[in-house]
């Protein structure tokens, strides 16, 4: 068999994904590019050719330049959250105490439990008269009245984090604590005869093993929170006075409740390219990190 | 291991197929409806399944979406061939959906009975440059709903006539100790808000448009604007209606936590009805208040007809479901949660048994309807808006500031 | 590590417990919900366990009463099933043929990457053309419909699962085949694909996890009981006039149930899933 041979096996090997990612995903997206130059509606008129205009209008208009701090804010404090408490709960995990095999049983539910349902729950949980939050708070005495918590600029998108950050901080755990398990118990043996403390052990035996599945971890778990739609749609569809609207709610906004395919489509490559830069920036992060480690 | 998913995935699925394949050759209209105010979920089944009783040909698929999906709904389902046949549509959507050609123009269908049957502000429901794109089914506007023992229990003999009334009467309510927070809208990022608001720029004399450009920036609208942030900052307006939607107003008023509540037609037989509610016997409604020297009663033309899609391949089935359930006689049977659109329906004893004061209420409240605006471009004036309120309410901004900015980004 | 100070060990015992609570109470509370009363739910203070324990709502909705919410809810439920079900199976077909030429011919290997890289994509990127092109091949409110959709997901992340795990299988074994004068499709199907049976059930179990939960797209292409999945329904549920909190919670119980059951039980290979492409970077 000649290598060229193989070459071209295995391209029909791929024809078939190839072909369905075409249809499904690069045609769609060469689609909204040409849309992203007309006045098209969601139905009915096609459209004419309008230049720029779209785009002009997105990038000044303060909508979407509060929309992209939003998402911003979402995603940095979420992704940062998710990450600092999954690696104390891996950490955790991999000490030894009764009951750990079922409590690491019981750190997939959260992740498991459809997105959906988790706003759904949440949003019940902090419902401003009948919620568990407020009652629970009130009655151990750290509130002492009911509060609005998706209904104040200021906690809505707290709330919205933490209910992101207790369904998604788990991932981070399991994917760290099998790292953890890779760490060999001698090195970490040989580290405490040395006399090396909790930190610059940590430090310099183990998170040299966590980084690689860290960063992996970081770029999905960041990517997901740049594009978040359902969470905040079923919770507070971006609500109190526009203060959790996301890029992706703005464009559904814009494209489907408004019908102004044209300018949605400009608004959703905006987005595209957003997380695209994001994407790469990691990319060269994690390359570098592998490089030095 | 693969194999048994495969197999076990492979299985679901056809067992589903199976099972959702369709065993009958009637026609199939499908239907969309609110799941939200006016008539509960299990009303419109039932009146559907006399429906089609009396139509054995016919089958009525039903689907009910919140208010904040039906307008979506309807405009997305536009591009499915086989998408839905009879759509419940706001007062607020027959410009933009003429305009965009989402339902069929009736006006030939409709008989001289429903001419002259049909109450005229019901009408107003269907327009769009005279021409009617359905038929009038719920037929409503806002009310003031009071708690009666807590107004007794404060020293209040009649429920309040203007808004400045309902402010001291709530006033009495919290410094007495008996409420903290008396008042609850429905003043979520919404339309829901909108509703209340307009109720409110009807009561102060304002309007929405004036030659094609926004005028709600100016006068009555930011008197209106100025008095729903001056009751929420005063402390007498339940905080959470920030959050609320109508179904939050209900719970809040059934459980007896509030003193005054705006809600539709919808509250006062379910509030009344001792099984849910904590507050059945109590429940006092009257029009929404005036305001002294501009107008003695509010109201907000909350009506919602039922048309046809123009994409519906079974336009006449359709009709003849609307029809049916547009009819007096259906009406009149479900006249606890929306009133009928049929002017002699209100003399009927059948209909105004057992809520005499609500119908009362509704003389005066119905023949106040006030429209919001007749424009294409609803749905962004009505976000610009939305946006306003929350963004006054919260001290964001000033109301004349929130409206200015509101007023340039309608879109008008 | 062998030698534990007595502090260590309880200030763990007691982190553990806190992680624990923080996991189940959310979870625990859902429950609790769906079985109590909605006065029990609407009581001041509020009831963390009812006075009266209703079961009803279950009945409600797996009731298959016609025209009732029940028949709703259940026609959601098999349009969850049937639309993650084929759109997991499809996925795995194109899947397995690319990741096994991608692990063995690294020459291709950048068009790999190329649809890797769609997963950055936002859905709103490409939410308008799929519409317009779902609408006009009339496939707008059908599962077949939005089960193709789902591919833009579910085809991308499974052959990155896959190739991974091809790439754990000696190649040795393999060309030992060739010499023998195996062809092609004799050794995928009597020597690679046995060995990959487990990354293959994972792939498939993400996949289904994975479509069980979208949302977006579900909303937008779906209108009724022929296609809404489960997730629509309960947003629909959470954003309507059910008053009932306790109903809204009884949909979430039994949306959750599946995915809840494989995560228990198909724990182990969820996480060398997880791990596995984490791992290797």
């Amino acid at each position: 068999m000649t290598n060229n041979w193989i070459t071209t096996r295995a391209w029909l090997l791929m024809l078939p994904l190839l072909v369905v990612m075409i249809a499904v995903i690069g045609w769609p997206l060469i689609d909204t590019i040409r849309l992203s130059f007309t006045d098209a509606k969601l139905v009915g008129t096609q459209g004419s050719f309008v230049g720029l205009d779209n785009y002009v209008k997105v990038l000044s208009g303060s909508n979407f330049q509060r929309s992209l701090l939003t998402t911003f804010w979402f995603a940095v404090l979420s992704v940062s959250a998710e990450m600092v408490i999954g690696v104390l709960a891996a950490l955790l995990l991999n000490q030894r105490f009764y009951g750990r095999s079922v409590l690491r049983a019981l750190m997939i539910l959260p992740w498991a439990l459809p997105t959906v349902v988790n706003a759904t729950l949440w949003r019940l949980i902090y419902n401003p008269e009948y919620g568990a939050l407020n009652a629970l708070l009130v009655q151990i005495g750290m509130l002492d009245s009911y509060r609005s918590w998706l209904g104040e600029p200021g906690t809505a998108l707290a709330s919205l984090i933490l209910a992101d950050c207790w369904k998604n901080f788990p991932l981070v755990a399991l994917i760290a604590l099998a790292a953890l398990q890779a760490v060999p118990r001698d090195i970490t043996a040989a580290s405490m005869v040395d006399g090396a403390g909790v930190w610059s052990r940590f430090r310099f035996v183990t998170l040299p093993y966590l980084a690689g599945p860290l960063m992996v971890a970081l770029v999905l778990r960041t990517i997901e929170a740049f594009k978040v739609f359902d969470i905040i749609w079923v919770m507070t569809r971006g609500g109190p006075a526009n203060s959790t609207r996301t890029l992706s709610i703005l464009v559904y906004q814009e494209a489907f409740s408004f019908q102004r395919a044209g300018s949605g489509a400009s608004l959703a490559l905006i987005v595209t390219l957003l997380v695209t830069v994001l994407a790469v920036a990691y990319a060269a992060l994690i390359r570098k990190t592998a490089g030095a480690s | 291991m693969l194999k048994s998913v495969t197999t076990a995935l492979l299985g679901a699925t056809l067992l589903a197929a199976a099972l959702s394949a369709p065993a009958h050759a009637q026609t199939k209209i499908n239907a969309l409806f609110m799941a939200q105010a006016a008539y509960s979920e299990a009303d419109v089944r039932a009146m559907t399944e006399s429906f089609t009783k009396a139509n054995p040909d016919i089958s009525v698929n039903l689907e009910f979406v919140p208010y904040e999906g039906l307008h979506d709904k309807t405009v997305l389902a536009q591009g499915s061939g086989g998408g839905y046949d009879v759509v419940l549509f706001d007062v607020i959507w027959p410009a933009e959906y003429a305009t965009n050609k989402v339902l069929l123009d009736v006006s030939d269908k409709i008989t001289p009975e429903m001419k002259s049957g049909v109450l005229p502000g019901a009408w107003t429901t269907v327009e769009y440059e005279g021409k009617r794109y359905g038929l009038p089914w719920i037929l409503d506007t806002k009310y003031l709903f009071y708690n009666k023992e807590i107004l007794q229990k404060a020293g209040i003999a009649n429920p309040p006539k203007t808004w400045a009334e309902l402010s001291e009467q709530a006033k009495i309510i919290k410094d007495k100790g008996l409420l903290s927070t008396p008042i609850a809208w429905s003043w979520s990022q919404a339309e829901a808000a909108i509703c209340d608001y307009t109720t409110l720029v009807s009561a102060y004399g304002g309007s929405f448009i004036k030659d094609g450009k926004p005028v709600f920036q100016t006068g009555g609208g930011l008197d209106a604007l100025n008095y729903m942030v001056e009751s929420y900052k005063s402390g007498l307006t339940n905080p959470n209606s920030k959050e609320f939607l109508e179904e939050d107003v209900r719970r809040v008023f059934q459980n007896g936590e509030a003193a005054f509540a705006l809600n539709w037609t919808y509250m006062y037989n379910m509030a009344n009805n001792p099984k849910d509610s904590k507050v059945a016997g109590k429940v006092g409604v009257v029009p929404a208040p005036g305001v002294e020297g501009k107008s003695t009663v509010s109201a907000v033309n909350g009506s919602m007809g039922l048309g046809i899609t123009s994409t519906s391949k079974q336009p006449n089935e359709a009709w003849k479901y609307i029809t049916f359930m547009t009819s007096q006689a259906t009406q009149n049977q479900y006249a606890k949660l929306s009133l009928p659109i049929w002017a002699s329906s209100y003399d009927d004893p059948a209909v105004s048994k057992g809520q005499e004061e609500l119908i009362a209420a509704a003389k005066a409240g119905l023949a106040a309807m006030y429209p919001r605006p007749t424009t294409p471009k609803y749905q962004e004036l009505s976000t610009a808006l939305q946006q306003a309120v929350q963004e006054s309410l919260l001290g964001q901004e000033a109301p004349e500031a929130a409206l200015k900015t509101a007023a340039e980004n309608s879109g008008l | 590590m062998e030698r534990q100070s007595l502090t260590l060990t309880i200030f763990v015992h007691i982190a553990a417990l806190v992680l624990a609570i923080v996991i189940l109470a959310p979870v625990a509370w859902l429950f609790v919900m769906s079985i109590s009363s909605t006065p029990d739910l609407l009581a001041k203070p509020l009831h963390w366990w009812p006075d009266t324990v209703d079961l009803s709502r279950y009945g409600v909705l797996l009731s298959s009463v016609a025209n009732s919410a029940g028949e709703a809810f259940v026609a959601s439920l098999f349009n969850s099933l049937k639309v993650a079900g084929m759109a997991t199976i499809a996925a795995l077909a194109i899947a397995v043929p690319a990741a096994w030429a991608v692990s063995r011919t690294p020459a291709v290997g950048w068009s790999l990457y190329a649809v890797i890289a769609t997963y950055m994509l936002p859905p709103v990127a490409l939410a308008v053309p799929l519409y317009m092109a779902l609408a006009w091949w009339g496939l707008l409110n059908n599962v077949f419909g939005l089960a193709l959709v789902y591919l833009t997901i579910l085809a991308p992340f499974t052959t990155w699962l896959l190739k991974s795990g091809f790439d754990s299988i000696p190649r040795e074994i393999e060309s030992a085949a060739v010499m023998d004068g195996a062809r092609l499709d004799q050794i995928l199907r009597l020597i690679t694909l046995p060995l990959a049976a487990p990354v293959m059930a994972t792939a498939a179990l993400f996949a289904f996890l994975l479509a069980w939960d979208e949302f977006f797209y579900a909303l937008l292409f779906t209108s009724d009981q022929r296609a809404k999945t489960l997730t629509v329904a309960i947003a629909d549920l959470a954003g309507g006039r059910v008053s009932d909190y306790g109903l809204i919670a009884t949909a979430g119980v039994l949306a959750a149930l599946p995915p809840l059951l494989i995560g228990l039980f198909m724990q182990r290979a969820l996480i060398s899933g997880l791990t596995s492409g984490g791992v290797k970077g």
